[in-house]
């Protein structure tokens, strides 16, 4: 029920029912002022819940949003905007919220107490998986994902500042106010729509103005200042090391305005100030859960700032002096206060309503809303009639973020709750209701001080101005539960109530951490926000013991529920991995390569031309270009570093395992990198461009991985070179030239013919294409005399396209990935297939390059016993018996005559192909003692793709094995 | 004999603009980079203050034609030969763009996990940091303009990530 | 986490890739023999509380690191340029 007509409305649905809202107010709002009681069934007993409260704090009204793609499950209806056109539905409910088949598990509810599914789903084993766990999971949760990729935006974002106020209430206001004015770069953040807190929702005088127009003023101040952010709808979700802090941001319109829906914030502060407040908990008393069952505060929140009755006939309930604050609030806004019950003998309030004092509400009813209440006082019983119960428990100081680096927070006798450890969080105060000062002037007190001391430890002054308000003592007397027939609920969103907590003390759960396990209180969504310590309290009562001793309470970020997709934020679709295109990109697209990944560059596998229909007979000719007449291919992937200093060579003896001292300018040497460890790392050809300038090739894959390795042994094992190292992969577009027409086809692109005797098999040296200054390498990854031309990048698309047209000119075209792959397995070269991580230089036959007469990265790990020898699973070629036998990678290799398992195991495949050149199919792999076992002839096996072959072990080196091709 | 067509790594992909912000591809005549070896950083600043006006600036620093671009390597905007430093062309090996406009700020704190406001990060201020997933150098030109550079190869992806954040920022209005 | 790296200032922890521990700079010879390789290579202290670690400052200035830090409180202590630090 409204209190007056709105100006403004809404129309937004609940399931399927028109509702109109208030801009501005959250659903839940809406709903009550639309005499909506029933808005969820609860979690496991699917029990009609209502609303509770009117902030993030919410434990039953969790309803969906919208549907298909844009459908959002368990949002709470109280911090939920209206919007013109919104649906909302309920949840775990079916067919429908009134008519719940599922609600039958809250008549078996005696056999599905806390422990029930451990103790009941144990036998037999497989049954929990095909049976128990199914329907378990049908009949319990929350709502239920679309299935549909979401297809809104998120983001992340980066803030920094001097303080960050966590919270806009009195005490937040005032310490932004404090720590602003004293010229402090501060960020303010509050998780409401608007700022200000208690003072939107009180009816109090800060100042002597009504409190909502003292926030009106302060906001104005605060916006004023260049030096402030105000960040509203944004929950500060977790505190994490030096300073750092998640903020979780709702974006006003979201969807319907195009916007990002939701923005995760790193904020990091010098210096933090918790203003966070306090939350009110529950009093755990017979089927407190119905709906109408609220708590006080957010009955006065409802009446006070969103002009709506939750009910017509109010009862207040609680045990505390701030329970009364409601019933004055109703009377003030007309609305009838059926009764205050207070706990307390001693307790005085006055007011037009019947007061009864020393009293509990012992029970409910009502089927899907509270129609009416139970009390018991000194006198008896007593029903009264009455559709909403306002229920304070006293209030619980919201500490959590002072427990995500591990704090404890500290029991408070006066308070009866947890107040903030100081410290806890490194660089982080706390301020007002968090830290357990209640009344309205101390938390603008508290705010004040605590902000001056922060900027004063940053080196500015600040003036403490604090405006007069109310200033009454909070007075309660703890009261937890309340004895009566019929559960007490203390986790409504785990449906956790007294009796769970008592059976877990029973059965000697008597730790916080066993009974929260044993019953799953606190690990429902809001993370026990509420129900930690009514829990706590019940079970120290269980125990015989007192709270503190029973232990404390602590909570893990997030402080409410994050979005998976707000995480992943700017990694959906390209954003997921930067991708890396060569010059030769849409050259290789234009001819419609599938290009695939490498890394994260993207390479073409092949050139399909018309007529084929199988990637093979494209990767066959393409290998035939090569070996017969002339191959292009785009080796700009492979890293390239350029090494300068006097110190130059030194650096590449010591982390090669072969000599480059002894190079000669002009030349190319093949070396071999080891890790310390003595295991391969990579392997590549580097080029001695002048006496103290090189130029190293690494594998495309260990591009990143050695120049990170060359930077750590200059910085960190051998600062003692004078050497640098700067990447140029990007610099240059490097293209393989390969086959027997290589060197005719290149002088038909260089300025200047060049010659075999000029330009012998690893030569290397400066060249001019087109008046372009270019490099040249004689170099060879295909076994035939071949070459690698590299031009400034710039031109790398356009020397792309003039080479392929120059090579089909004669014969030849373009090769990819997979022909590339065939040339090196045919002539044993070795990739990371190979050099895995598991591999020694003795396993891949290069033992010998490890130099004797100088130490390098490795040396000493490679000659430990145990990666030498026999036992040593040792590179090996692998032959089939014909083009029916294909090879499988992966597979595992065993004697003849041996069972195939795992302890018969010699070996294994690296790398497979079928060889057009050979006219068979060719393996690569390790196998035991394997160089002394050519030509016998063992067993290939993939299990997983269900292959056995024979294969003859031989030489790697299966074409052309003295080399003449590429020399010649 | 080749006739070889020089391409731009932004070819093609800019301008770009979204609401306020636009970005532009900025093609540098040349960059050199320039790691001075031991004991050679005086001699190789003075060298290059005759040369192209400018010393080797502070760490996080651009002054003239030169920036800092990381430990012990500074980038000259120019071809430039100096002794004493291990002196490569980088003229080809780096997208770099110009992203201008009012909330610049706003796009790049979508981004970038350094502080880049005004009041901490002023016009010359160089930073060596990541957006999103690529390394970059930020530095900044102007009160609301900042330099992007990239490696080539990554300049879809940087362009990429900038368009979403400028997205998001334009939404807002 | 934030690291304070003597070029750049203090950064977030994304910018960093870590190496383990701080002992690897001092690398043994050729011919210290196998314990002490072994040692060198593979034998880790796992303190709860200080530890000294390599770090590489990747997404930002390239410089390795020698990080001080407390594994309990995730205190920082201090940040230095591996090729400062005495050996
Ligand atoms: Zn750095």
């Amino acid at each position: 029920m409204r209190l007056a007509t709105p100006e403004k409305t809404v129309t937004f649905t609940f399931d399927g029912q028109r509702i109109k809202g208030v801009p501005g107010e959250p659903v839940s709002a809406a709903l009550l002022a639309a005499g909506i009681k029933l808005v969820a069934r609860s979690f496991k007993y699917h029990r009609p819940r209502g609303i509770m409260s009117a902030g993030s704090e919410e434990q039953n009204a969790l309803v969906t949003v919208g549907r298909g793609t844009a459908q959002e499950p368990n949002v709470r209806a109280t911090t939920l905007e209206v919007s013109e056109g919104l649906e909302v539905f309920s949840q775990n409910a079916w067919p429908s919220l009134k008519h719940d088949v599922m609600a039958v598990n809250d008549l078996v509810s005696p056999f599905l107490a806390a422990g029930f599914y451990y103790k009941t789903f144990m036998w037999p084993r497989s049954f929990w998986e095909k049976l128990y766990e199914p329907i378990i999971r049908r009949a319990a949760g929350l709502g239920a994902l679309s299935g549909e990729s979401n297809q809104d935006t998120y983001e992340k974002a980066f803030a920094f500042c001097d303080v960050l106020v966590i919270g806009a209430g009195p005490a937040g206001l005032m310490a932004a106010l404090t720590a602003g004015r004293a010229g402090a770069d501060v960020v303010l953040a509050d998780e409401d729509t608007a700022m200000g807190g208690r003072l939107l929702r009180e009816r109090e005088d800060v100042d002597g103005k009504p409190a909502a127009d003292w926030v009106v003023e302060a906001l104005a101040e605060l916006e004023a200042m260049p030096n402030v952010r105000l960040m509203t709808r944004t929950t500060v979700t977790g505190a994490y090391d030096q300073g750092t802090y998640g903020a979780l941001g709702r974006i006003a319109g979201g969807r319907a305005a195009g916007k990002p829906l939701e923005c995760f914030w790193r904020i990091v502060a010098k210096r933090a100030v918790l203003c966070a407040g306090a939350l009110e908990r529950p009093i755990a008393f017979p089927n407190n859960d119905r709906p109408g069952v609220m708590l006080a505060s957010g009955v006065r929140a409802y009446v006070n700032r969103w002009g709506v009755a939750p009910g017509k006939a109010v009862a207040v309930f609680g045990n505390n002096d701030d329970a009364h604050r409601t019933a004055r609030d109703l009377a003030a806004a007309g609305v009838k206060v059926a009764a205050v019950i207070d706990s307390r003998d001693d307790a005085k309030v006055e007011g037009d309503f019947p007061l009864y004092t020393g009293a509990e509400v012992i029970a409910t009813k009502g089927r899907h809303a509270l129609e009416s209440i139970t009390i018991k006082t000194g006198n008896g019983t007593r029903v009264i009639r009455c559709d909403c119960l306002a229920v304070s428990g006293g209030w619980n100081p919201t500490v959590h973020l002072t427990c995500h680096m591990n704090g404890r927070p500290t029991w408070d006798v006066g308070i009866a709750s947890f107040v903030p450890t100081p410290e806890s969080i490194p660089g982080m105060v706390t301020a007002g209701a968090c830290n357990g000062a209640f009344s309205t002037a101390a938390c603008l007190n508290e705010g004040a001080e605590v902000a001056a001391g922060v900027v004063a430890d940053l080196g500015l002054a600040a003036e403490i101005k604090t405006p007069s308000a109310d200033d009454a003592a909070y007075a309660i007397q703890p009261l937890w539960a309340v004895e009566g027939k019929g559960r007490k609920w203390i986790d409504f969103q785990n449906d956790v109530h007294v009796k769970d907590v008592r059976l877990a003390a029973q059965e000697n759960f008597r730790s916080v951490e066993h009974m929260k396990r044993y019953t799953t209180q606190g690990m429902a969504p809001d993370q026990g926000k509420s129900s930690n310590v009514v829990a706590l309290a019940v079970l120290a009562d269980a125990t015989g013991r007192g709270i503190p001793e029973t232990g404390t309470t602590t909570f893990r970020p997030p402080y409410v529920p994050v979005s998976i997709a707000v995480m992943g934020a700017g990694s959906q679709g390209k954003g997921f991995a930067p991708e890396r295109f060569t010059t030769s990109h849409s050259a290789s697209v234009d001819r419609g390569a599938p290009m695939i990944e490498a890394g994260l560059w993207y390479r073409p596998s092949y050139f399909p031309k018309e007529g084929e229909s199988h990637w093979r007979q494209s990767c066959d000719r393409e290998v035939g270009y090569v070996r017969e007449a002339v191959g292009i291919c785009d080796v700009s992937t492979l890293g390239k570093i350029d090494i300068q200093g006097p110190d130059a060579a030194a650096l590449l003896d010591f982390v090669y395992t072969n000599g480059f001292s002894t190079l000669k300018v002009g030349r190319v040497r093949y070396g071999l990198m080891l890790r310390e460890d003595g295991h391969v790392m990579d392997d590549g050809t580097t080029a001695r461009l002048g006496e103290t300038h090189f130029v190293m090739t690494t594998t495309t894959a260990a591009a990143g991985l050695v120049m990170r390795h060359l930077e750590y042994v200059l910085q960190a094992i051998r600062p003692d070179l004078d050497a640098q190292v700067i990447s140029v992969t990007e610099q240059w577009a490097q293209f393989a030239v390969a086959g027997p027409k290589s060197r005719e086809l290149l002088n038909t692109v260089l300025d200047q013919p060049i010659t075999d005797e000029d330009w012998p098999f690893m030569a290397c040296g400066a060249v001019s294409v087109g008046g372009v200054a270019g490099r040249l390498f004689r170099i060879s990854f295909s076994g035939e005399h071949a070459y690698e031309v590299a031009v400034p990048s710039r031109y790398g698309e356009s020397l792309f396209r003039q080479l392929v047209a120059q090579a089909e000119v004669m014969g030849g075209g373009p090769y990819g990935m997979e022909a590339l792959n065939v040339l090196r397995i045919e002539k044993g070269f070795i990739t990371h297939a190979e050099i895995h991580g598991r591999t020694t230089a003795f396993d891949i036959g290069m033992e010998r390059m490890v130099s004797a007469k100088k130490d390098c990265i490795g040396k000493a790990a490679a000659a430990r016993p145990g990666l030498l020898g026999e036992s040593r699973q040792q590179l090996v070629g692998l032959k089939s018996k014909g083009v029916d036998h294909a090879l499988s990678a992966g597979a595992h290799l065993f004697d003849k005559g041996a069972s195939h398992s795992r302890v018969n195991s010699k070996g294994y495949v690296t790398s497979v192909c079928y060889s057009p050149t050979i006219g068979t199919h060719l393996g690569l792999g390790f196998l035991e003692n394997g160089r002394a076992r050519h030509g016998e002839v063992i067993v290939l096996r993939d299990h997983l793709r269900n292959i056995t072959e024979e294969v003859e072990v031989c030489d790697p080196v299966f074409f052309d094995q003295d080399g003449g091709r590429a020399r010649g | 004999m080749a006739s070889l067509i020089a391409l731009t790594p932004c070819a093609g992909l800019l301008p770009l603009t979204i609401g306020a912000i636009t970005v532009t591809e900025v093609v540098p005549q040349a960059l050199t980079s320039v790691a001075p070896f031991k004991g050679h950083k005086k001699a190789v600043s003075e060298a290059l203050k005759a040369k192209v006006g400018a010393g080797l600036p502070a760490l996080n620093r651009r002054s003239g034609a030169v920036t800092w671009f990381g430990h012990g390597v500074w980038m000259v905007a120019g071809a430039v030969s100096v002794e004493g430093a291990a002196v490569t062309d980088q003229s080809d090996a780096w997208a770099v763009v110009e992203i201008k406009g009012a909330g610049v700020e706003d796009v790049l704190a979508r981004l970038v996990p350094v502080d880049l406001r005004a009041s901490v990060f002023k016009k010359g201020h160089v930073a060596k940091t990541m957006l999103a997933h690529l390394s970059v150098t930020v530095v900044r030109t102007g009160a609301d303009s900042f330099e992007i550079t990239t490696m080539r190869s990554m300049s879809k992806t940087l362009l990429h990530d900038l368009e979403v954040a400028m997205r998001g920022v334009a939404a807002r209005g | 986490m934030r690291i304070d790296c003597p070029n750049c200032g203090e950064r977030d922890r994304r910018e960093f890739y870590y190496q383990g521990d701080a002992v690897v700079l001092n690398r043994p010879s050729e011919d210290a023999g196998a314990q002490a390789w072994d040692d060198y290579l593979h034998n880790r202290a796992n303190p709860a509380g200080e530890t000294r670690d390599l770090w590489f400052h990747e997404g930002g200035c390239r410089a390795w690191l020698v990080v001080e830090r407390n594994t309990m409180t995730h205190a920082v202590h201090a940040a230095t340029l591996a090729e400062k630090v005495k050996r």
